[in-house]
């Protein structure tokens, strides 16, 4: 069996990016979710 | 690196976000110079929409010349030449970050500022970065147009019109582009020519760029002042547009007239390219307080 190669990216670091991306994705939605409300909300002003 | 997703971090990197401050700060002060009133969270949306164009526009500005980027010490370290990021994510983030600004411009806010959003990205990508930069080194003047265009678009979210003020603030972030760039490729003159930009101080030579810095300043600060004789603006802003334009020019001059050709000994350009970015955030904060001021 030969050793990892130390250039390809680990699946623990595959991991925690897509876990990153997946948060920052979610926190954006949520925060457009609140704007649109928003918006909807000051053109019924 | 191959099969590693690129980091949120990148695709922040993707818009510039120091440029970004910049684009809504002019955004912003367009907003509020304009007559009249908006609903504060459709102002919001207003400077977030040009936020986001101006990310989107960077993004394929960077998917477009990643092999430029990746020639000159000041860009390699972006996420496109640093392989930290695929070119098709680059280009489907710029893409889809691009049309949700202009969707939601023209459905929350109004349809011409959604129109001048859509122009400046477009001119940014299309004629600035696909078009003229690598072709002329009048690249950073019709280029400067679309810096040109935040001001404009925040005018016209509050009042759906195109009136003179907004068109003289314009012209002057235009006019401004070309010292602010060109002190820049002075001192970094090598950068460009390795990367083969045909920037003006590579074709002309510094002494031709020099002197057009200091040629295009001189409308640039005619303009800047015009709003007050014009009466678009109070004395506020026209004692302080008179001042920042006098240190403007003094500094603009010392470049002009420059015989130094060691990028290491620069110093009054590093001066001009540092003051011209203070110089664009005092000039349009004042003329927000005198217009809130005198409203």
């Amino acid at each position: 069996m030969s050793a990892p190669d130390p250039a390809l990216p680990t699946d623990a670091e595959i991991r925690r990016r897509q876990r990153s991306r997946s948060i920052v994705t979610a926190a954006l939605l949520f925060a457009l979710v609140i704007l649109f409300f928003a918006i909807s909300i000051a053109k019924m002003m | 690196m191959a099969g590693l997703p690129a980091d949120w971090r990148d695709f922040w990197a993707l818009t510039k976000p120091r440029v970004l401050t910049l684009v809504v700060f002019t955004g912003l002060c367009g907003l509020l110079a304009a007559p009249g009133h908006i609903h504060p969270v459709l102002g919001f949306t207003a400077i977030l929409c040009i936020a986001l164009g101006a990310g989107a526009a960077a993004a394929l500005n960077q998917w477009y010349e990643a092999d430029l980027d990746a020639k000159m010490k000041r860009t390699r370290n972006r996420p496109l030449p640093a392989g930290r990021m695929e070119r098709s994510s680059a280009l489907q983030f710029g893409v889809g970050l691009g049309v949700f600004s202009v969707i939601l411009m023209g459905l929350a806010v109004n349809l011409l500022s959604a129109a001048i959003l859509t122009v400046s990205i477009l001119f940014y990508v299309l004629v600035y970065t696909v078009w003229l930069k690598r072709r002329t080194p009048q690249n950073i003047v019709i280029g400067g147009a679309a810096g040109a265009f935040p001001a404009l678009i925040g005018w016209a979210a509050v009042t759906g019109r195109i009136e003179l003020l907004p068109v003289l603030l314009f012209l002057l972030v235009f006019l401004w582009t070309p010292p602010h760039f060109w002190a820049l490729s002075l001192f970094v003159n090598s950068d460009y020519a390795a990367a083969g930009v045909p920037m003006m101080s590579v074709v002309a030579g510094t002494r031709a760029t020099r002197l057009q810095a200091f040629l295009y300043s001189l409308p640039m600060a005619a303009v800047a002042v015009l709003p007050w004789p014009l009466g678009l603006a109070g004395p506020i802003y026209g004692v302080a547009a008179v001042a920042l334009n006098l240190v403007f020019l003094w500094l603009a001059t010392r470049v002009g007239f420059s015989r130094e050709d060691d990028p290491a000994l620069m110093k009054a350009e590093r001066r001009l390219f540092a003051y011209s970015i203070v110089y664009l955030f005092a000039t349009f904060g004042v003329l927000v307080v005198d217009r809130l001021w005198f409203a």
